[in-house]
């Protein structure tokens, strides 16, 4: 056997100074000549691994060995026995800290370990791109479930339980579905189509979606189980963005990453035809080191910001965002200001003209440089600013990626459902919460986490509500 | 999707619609407000509730035709759709206890302060209600107003409905005058609200501001209608919209207001073009 590649197949990509200018999806995708080769590096472990550390337990060298065969239709069914939104994963998952993670060739062989995300993708679009013929619908159950949100934790709840054979609605409060996945995360990232496209296949299997009811007022959780559901699962994900409580953050031009990203993305404000205002040019300062500061910082470069920071008061180590993410954001050109913190945002006032239309915007941003401590007991270096450090840096628009609190809305409007000292709902291991047939997972009960352990937290839901239900 | 069920143009840029939809109008209070999106591309805007029929299964929205959105509300009639309808959201106006109460209204935000006078009426409170337009031609609910108040009392900027003046001073002569108000509610334009709030401070007369800010989802996940009160960040859409009048930062609220001025202004000059080419073709 000829020696095994000990480097994954490259991702093709859209070139830095290209993309940094379109909103075309980056990375392109395998080939099937790519996908054939890598699929070639797996070893096929018997004891897999790498199937441990996928949230939702794909059987992966099983996936892998139908590519070997190229019998992509079977990879795909493989796949799509254990996850409802492969395309998705494929893209947006962390593989390198998931299933590559524990790959034999990286653990055990020092190589890079197989491209298993891209593995995966290249499977979900092949399937897109051959579809045939409708889904099969599974026989109906006869029991009913009421899915809050259609994020991932949602969607792969709703998945789940529809190909048992139960009848699911799905309810999300805006007008589309998707959640995080449509007004979240970008378009360069995750196209919209395919989101679509995966909702579409839930809605094949039988899955109904009803937009624009927000539970907790429209409908309450009760008033769901009055209209005959017998069980409820809550993925109403991220509420609330936090700010940091420092002085100039009502300033116009200072936004939430969910906001910004949801001007963008939801609303489409990046494409010309929108009706949707947002700040576009100038400088932008993005506050935060995860993926959504990454989603934000790319963002306002394609809107056509002049320079982008990202401003992060640890060090690139400590970076909580997807490694891939910063290397294609330092590609495209973001300015990296690690180690500094904001201290206030400065606006514009002219002192001469009370009706100057600058007035009221932000000129600027007030930053410390901050060095890292001795690790706590966590091993977590703690940031402390250096005194005397400060400086401004121009800007035009300020973005706060720093993370989210629970909405409050079904917490307020649902008795008996207890919520942890940050906001986020209490469940058990199997997703129970503190109410009989109410089941919660994804970040309305994490706080703000990734897709695939949203969708983690909606597979055990889903399997907990069907041995609950599916024995009466 | 939901249809409308009869339009009305209350003045010539003031229109009111009655809304299909029976799961809201079941829970609508005085004081909440609702999401709606007039076309697939158009944006969301939140409007506030001005009735509701709960057994019809109605919503009623009154709206100023102000920008783009409102304008491509407005092209739609009775019997079309429109593209989302989403509420009820926000808290409702706190109500319970009040005995005797002056509602202040401005302009179409009358639309809004009707229904608060509704129910404190409703409940046998005393209700005074203060309401002020530019001029004769721009009045709304001038009988429903009446009919729901002890005490009513029209003002224009232009003496040509009511006397002559601000909502402003009829309240301060009605304080003055001795009448011990549990609480004053206003809702009208920024700047009215906040000299509304001046003048009740300097009384001591506990005051509710009901806020309007630039919204997106409105549940409660953007947070584009933060605004501060009492020093504090806080969040219309899912804690308002109503708050502490005194302790509002109107200035801070009316320069965020402010924030997308030139594009609004773009986007209403260029619907506006829009659809009068879309008319001259059809005729």
């Amino acid at each position: 056997m000829a020696a095994r590649e000990p480097k994954k197949h490259e991702m093709p990509t859209q070139k830095p100074e290209v993309r940094a200018h379109n909103f075309n999806e980056v990375a392109l995708g395998y080939t099937a000549e790519i996908a054939a080769s890598e699929a070639q590096r797996c070893l096929g472990c018997k004891n897999k691994p790498c199937m441990q550390g996928c949230p939702v337990n794909i059987d992966i060298p099983e996936f892998i060995s139908h590519i070997k065969q190229n019998d992509i239709e079977g990879a795909y069914d493989v796949i799509t026995k254990s996850s409802s939104l492969p395309a998705v994963c494929g893209r947006v998952c962390p593989q390198e800290s998931q299933c590559e993670h524990e790959c034999t060739l990286a653990v055990k062989l020092n190589m890079e370990p197989v491209g298993i995300g891209r593995l995966e993708r290249f499977v979900a679009d092949t399937h897109r791109l051959n579809k045939t013929g409708e889904t099969v619908r599974p026989e109906p159950n006869g029991h009913r479930v009421a899915v809050v949100g259609s994020g991932p934790s949602g969607l792969t709840c709703a998945g789940d339980l529809a190909k048992k054979g139960y009848a699911v609605t799905v309810y999300e409060a805006l007008h589309t579905a998707g959640g995080v996945l449509v007004y979240g995360i970008p378009e360069f990232r995750l196209p919209k189509s395919i989101v679509a496209d995966e909702v579409n296949t839930l809605k094949e299997l039988g899955v109904e979606i009803v937009t624009d009811v927000v539970i907790g007022r429209t409908l309450t959780i009760d008033e769901l189980f009055e209209q005959g559901f017998e069980a409820v699962f809550i993925g109403s994900g991220a509420g609330l963005p936090n700010f940091m409580n420092i002085p100039g953050e009502s300033l116009n031009g200072v936004y939430s990453a969910n906001e910004f990203l949801t001007r963008s993305n939801l609303m489409k404000a990046y494409s010309d035809s929108s009706r949707t205002p947002i700040m576009k040019g100038g400088n932008v300062a993005v506050v935060g080191g995860g993926n959504v500061a990454m989603d934000a910082a790319r963002t306002a470069l394609r809107l056509g910001a002049e320079k982008v920071y990202i401003i992060y008061r640890r060090s690139m180590e400590e970076m909580p965002a997807r490694k891939e993410e910063v290397e294609h954001a330092m590609e495209e050109g973001i300015d990296f200001r690690i180690l500094c913190n904001p201290a206030e945002i400065l606006g514009y006032r002219n002192p001469d003209n009370p009706r100057d239309p600058k007035n009221g915007f932000v000129r600027a941003i007030r930053c410390v440089r901050m060095e890292l401590g001795e690790p706590d007991e966590r091993g977590r270096r703690s940031p402390h600013e250096i005194p005397g450090s400060e400086f401004e840096l121009d800007t035009d628009t300020v973005i706060m990626a720093i993370g989210t609190s629970p909405n409050p809305l079904i917490k307020s409007t649902t008795k008996g459902l207890e919520v942890n000292r940050r906001g986020g709902i209490i469940v058990n291991e199997n997703g129970l919460t503190t109410r009989e047939n109410v089941y919660a997972g994804g970040d309305a009960v994490t706080g703000a986490a990734t897709v695939i352990s949203a969708m983690g937290a909606g597979k055990t839901a889903a399997k907990a509500i069907d041995e609950a239900l599916g024995s009466k | 999707m939901n249809r409308i069920i009869s339009k009305k143009e209350l003045n010539p840029t003031v229109t009111l619609m009655v809304i299909e939809a029976p799961l809201i109008a079941k829970k609508a209070e005085p004081g909440q407000f609702i999401i709606i999106r007039s076309h697939e591309d158009a944006e969301r805007i939140p409007l506030t509730v001005s009735d509701f029929d709960r057994e019809a299964g109605t919503v009623t929205i009154i709206f100023q035709i102000v920008g783009a959105a409102t304008m491509r509300l407005n092209t739609l009639r009775e019997g079309e759709f429109v593209e989302s309808f989403a509420g009820p959201l926000g808290k409702a106006t706190h109500t319970e206890g009040l005995k005797k109460v002056a509602v202040v209204g401005g302009g179409v935000g009358c639309a809004i302060a009707y229904p608060v006078a509704k129910k404190l009426f409703e409940q046998g409170a005393e209700v005074h209600s203060i309401a002020g337009f530019r001029s004769k031609d721009l009045v709304i609910l001038e009988d429903e107003f009446r009919a729901h108040s002890a005490k009513f009392f029209p003002m224009s900027d232009d003496g040509s409905w009511g006397e002559k003046g601000l909502v402003t001073d009829a309240l301060r002569k009605l304080i003055e005058s001795g009448e011990q108000y549990d609480e004053v509610i206003t809702i009208g334009p920024l700047i009215m609200m906040k000299f509304v709030c001046m003048l009740t401070k300097e009384y001591g007369v506990r005051t509710i501001a009901s806020m309007n800010p630039i919204m997106i989802d409105g549940t409660g996940m953007c947070g584009c209608c933060r605004l501060t009160v009492g020093g504090k960040t806080r969040f219309a859409c899912v804690e308002g919209p109503e708050f502490d009048g005194h302790e509002i930062d109107f200035d801070e609220a009316m320069s965020r207001s402010r924030m997308y001025a030139d594009f609004e202004k773009r986007e209403r000059e260029e619907t506006c073009n829009l659809l009068k080419a879309a008319e001259g073709g059809n005729a």
